[in-house]
């Protein structure tokens, strides 16, 4: 079988985002850079579904800047066979990446998509099943335990409500959540290797996706500086200020 | 605990094997390859990515650079503005009186930079001329057969807090190379191991250090002349104490502010990170300052040794470069350029020689080496305090360093007094409102981050003595320099104080080797990627 994943570079977790001086964006300059987690957690479920005896071949693909070269070769460097980034150098919202990342599926005629359930970019928690929707294939979101077996895919979700389990056809779309797996560490004769595998580029442009931004961003601003708090000596004091405040 | 040596490892094969991505160890390994591109090179570095561990002033002498890679000159590095006016202030309280400035502090034709941004940049160009580059790995020890060193062993993954390996364990892989280049930086850890083993230090001067703290901060629009250099010594440490701040206009709206305490430092109370707070309260920075936002913050040590410190740089199978060794310029606090200068000269060494050998010759009658010689005596000068320091910089600096004397370093981690010796000065301290608030705070800029199911990096040998000896003697220093907050004593629930090692907050810095009054303190490597992720440091 195939699977394709998708691989996305974010400004990483531990990094305290910055506003651009200009406010025109979020700083990226100097600022280290990384999978998006959740997608590392797919590419790690791929080779799972591999080394568990399914032959498969994995291909990673990332929609980016020249630099997401980076990020997949991380991803060939855990094991993914194959890399294709679709370059562009403007932003790309969810329904674009959806699209593009249905042509490399189509193209390839994969079994199987993962995904982050969301970017920690954006959150935006989209892309997984606009893809599916536009696919018109089936869907297992927020997935936190996968089992492929006889052309399905069986998979535990984190809902509200606690665990729900579905099955779904392949060829489907999955997106994985925080649970699923705890991906590896990354070994230096396989980032060796990695340096060798292929990696092809694409122009996004030549996709023949027309760029249909639905969102535009008007402002951007950091989140409000939480004001210091003020002690008060007694309770009289205490339900004098809460009053104070229309909050009694 | 794994057994170290049943665990299976992958070995690769390498001519040379660079530990650390700083400036020396980078240089080194371009030097080289431009030399001789047969050369297989890997460079091992600790931080997740290159140049997140890095942190410097910096302002960089550039024809180092400029002899490495010409076309620094025209990189897009994330800090870079040119030097323009320097000022030199004593600090009272509440004044500031212009001093003249030291001429080794003269910044004409300088850069400002940050390191980070260097190194990011020269890992680049290394990766360009097929330098294989591994950042989030980093070099545990040396592997060392029939008294050679013979190559690194990296550091484990995944191992449990108990020792044990973990789900994702992945063992580290021995290197094995013709030689192993130290580029570790300041108080490196293998670098200390191989100093020991091969007794590079025999009839040297101790070596001594200093502990830096940087906060890079964006001040309200108007407020800074980008380019614009000053330097403090004064208040808030008295004048026993060895301390100076400096402070770097950027563009943007963005200053570099930092502050270096001399770990020789005598007072077991003393709170470094105190220290540098308190100078950023001076009526003269705080005008600066106020309103505005730190964007990042971090410490590391510095080594201040010098000349008369300078371990033998070469062993068998192995050499020391740059601060590793401690080529560090004290007077000038520059150590970029002399990292840069020693993994040059390295490369040409091994480059013409093919072996380790003849390299410690080499490198003192450079002009690198020439250069520490002349300002031997000006840092210990100040060993007997602030004045005399003054004076006898002066005095050297008018000589060239030609006097026929050394003055001899002594060890940090026996220059504390003991709290019986009353060595606690009054320290009229200021109310402060900038922050950050305390060091955990700090620590939050500093985007530092440690897997908490792993074993503790910081070994401590002995903790019995942390609630006893030490705390009736010292009482517990490592909880006052440590600018992370990593020591603490807390309460054993037996109405007793134990030691709890938060190694998570940890940013590398080194301070705790080097000052524990006992040396049971011993920072050893964390899993690769660990650490501080510092931004345009
Ligand atoms: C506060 C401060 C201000 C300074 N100001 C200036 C200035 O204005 N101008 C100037 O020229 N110099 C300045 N310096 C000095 C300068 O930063 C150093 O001299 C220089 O960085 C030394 O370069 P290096 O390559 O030897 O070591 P480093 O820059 O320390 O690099 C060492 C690298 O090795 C990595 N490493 C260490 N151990 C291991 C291991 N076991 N395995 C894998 N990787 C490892 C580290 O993570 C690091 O990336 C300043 C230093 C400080 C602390
Ligand atoms: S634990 Fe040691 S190395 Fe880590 S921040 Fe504290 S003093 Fe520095």
């Amino acid at each position: 079988m195939k699977i394709l994943v998708g691989v996305k570079r974010v400004i990483d977790y531990n990094v305290r985002v910055q506003l651009k001086s200009d406010g025109s964006g979020v700083e990226t300059n100097g600022v280290k850079m990384s999978v998006n987690p959740f997608d590392e957690i797919a590419i790690e479920e791929a080779l799972r579904i591999r080394e568990s005896g399914v032959e498969a071949e994995i291909i990673a693909v990332s929609i980016g800047t020249k630099d997401a070269q980076q990020q997949l070769r991380t991803a060939l460097a855990m094991g993914a066979d194959r890399a294709v980034l679709l370059e562009t150098d403007s932003e790309v919202q969810s329904l674009d990446a959806a699209k593009a990342l249905l042509s490399i599926a189509q193209k390839e005629e994969v079994d199987l998509v993962l995904v982050g359930k969301q970017a920690i970019d954006d959150d935006a928690n989209q892309t997984g099943q606009m893809l599916a929707a536009l696919w018109g294939r089936p869907q297992a979101t927020f997935t936190s335990e996968l089992t492929i077996a006889d052309g399905k895919a069986k998979s535990l979700r984190e809902v509200d409500a606690g665990l729900e389990l579905i099955e779904v056809d392949l060829p489907a779309l999955i997106t994985v959540d925080l649970r699923l797996n705890e991906p590896r560490f990354v070994k230096m004769p396989d980032i060796m290797k990695a340096k060798r595998k292929p990696l092809d580029t694409i122009a996004f442009a030549d996709l023949g996706i027309s760029e249909s931004p639905k969102l535009e961003t008007v402002a951007y601003e950091p989140p409000p500086v939480r004001q210091a708090g003020a002690k008060v000596a007694d309770v009289p004091a205490l339900i004098a200020a809460l009053k104070d405040k229309g909050v009694l | 605990m794994t057994d170290q040596n049943e665990i299976e490892r992958d070995v690769m094969e390498y001519d040379v094997c660079v530990v650390g991505a700083g400036p020396a160890g980078l240089a080194f390994a371009i030097r080289l390859k431009q030399l001789n591109p047969e050369q297989m090179i890997c460079v091992l570095e600790k931080g997740s990515e290159l140049g997140m561990h890095s942190l410097s002033g910096a302002v960089l002498e550039p024809a180092a650079m400029d002899e490495l890679l010409p076309e620094w000159r025209d990189a897009k590095l994330p800090i870079k503005v040119e030097a323009k006016d320097d000022k030199f202030f004593f600090l009272t309280k509440k004044k500031a009186i212009r001093f003249p400035n030291p001429p080794q502090m003269n910044n004409h034709g300088n850069y400002i930079i940050s390191l980070g941004g260097l190194v990011k940049w020269l890992g680049e160009q290394a990766e360009a001329l097929e330098i294989d580059v591994f950042p989030g790995f980093s070099g545990k020890e040396a592997l060392i057969e029939d008294g050679k060193v013979v190559g690194v062993r990296c550091g484990d993954m995944g191992v449990n807090a108990d020792g044990t390996p973990g789900s994702a364990f992945a063992p580290g892989v021995d290197i094995r190379a013709k030689l192993t280049v130290m580029g570790e930086g300041c108080r490196g850890s293998m670098s200390k191991q191989l100093i020991k083993r091969f007794e590079l230090d025999k009839d040297k001067s101790p070596q001594t250090y200093g502990l830096g703290f940087k906060e890079l901060w964006k001040v309200p629009a108007g407020r800074v002349t980008p380019g614009s250099i000053q330097h403090t010594v004064g208040w808030p440490v008295d004048t026993k104490t060895y301390g100076g701040s400096f402070l770097y206009h950027l563009d943007e709206d963005r200053v570099y502010i930092g502050y270096v305490v001399g770990l020789d430092y005598q007072d077991p109370n003393f709170v470094p990170f105190e220290a540098f707070q308190q100078f950023k309260h001076h009526p003269k920075i705080k005008a600066l300052l106020e309103g505005g936002e730190i964007l990042s913050s971090g410490a590391r040590t510095i080594i201040e040794g010098g000349f008369q410190s300078l371990p033998k740089m070469e062993m068998p199978g192995a050499l020391l470069i740059g601060c590793a060794a401690g080529t560090l310029n004290v007077p000038k606090i520059k150590g970029i350029h002399m990292a840069l200068r020693s993994g040059m000269f390295a490369a040409k060494h091994f480059h013409e020689k093919q072996s380790s050998e003849g390299f410690d010759k080499v490198f003192r009658e450079s002009i690198a080496g020439q250069e520490l010689k002349k300002v031997r005596n000006i840092r210990p000068g100040f060993n007997k305090g602030f004045w005399f320091g003054m004076m006898n910089a002066a005095l050297e600096t008018i000589t060239f360093g030609k006097l026929p004397w050394t003055i001899k370093n002594h060890s940090d981690h026996d220059a504390l007094k003991k709290l019986s010796d009353n060595a606690t000065p009054e320290r009229p301290y200021v109310e402060r409102d900038l922050p950050p608030r305390d060091r955990l705070a700090s620590v939050y800029f500093a985007a530092t981050e440690h897997d908490e199911s792993q074993p503790a990096h910081l070994k401590v040998a002995d903790t019995n003595i942390c609630a006893t000896t030490c705390a009736e003697e010292y009482g517990n220093p490592c909880t006052k320099f440590c600018p992370a907050n990593v020591y603490e004593m807390i309460d054993d629930g037996n109405g007793g104080k134990k030691l709890q090692i938060n190694a998570a907050n940890c940013v590398h810095c080194k301070a705790c080797d080097i000052k524990d009054p006992y040396e049971i303190i011993t920072w050893t490597t964390p899993e690769g990627g660990s650490g501080p992720n510092y931004q345009n440091l």
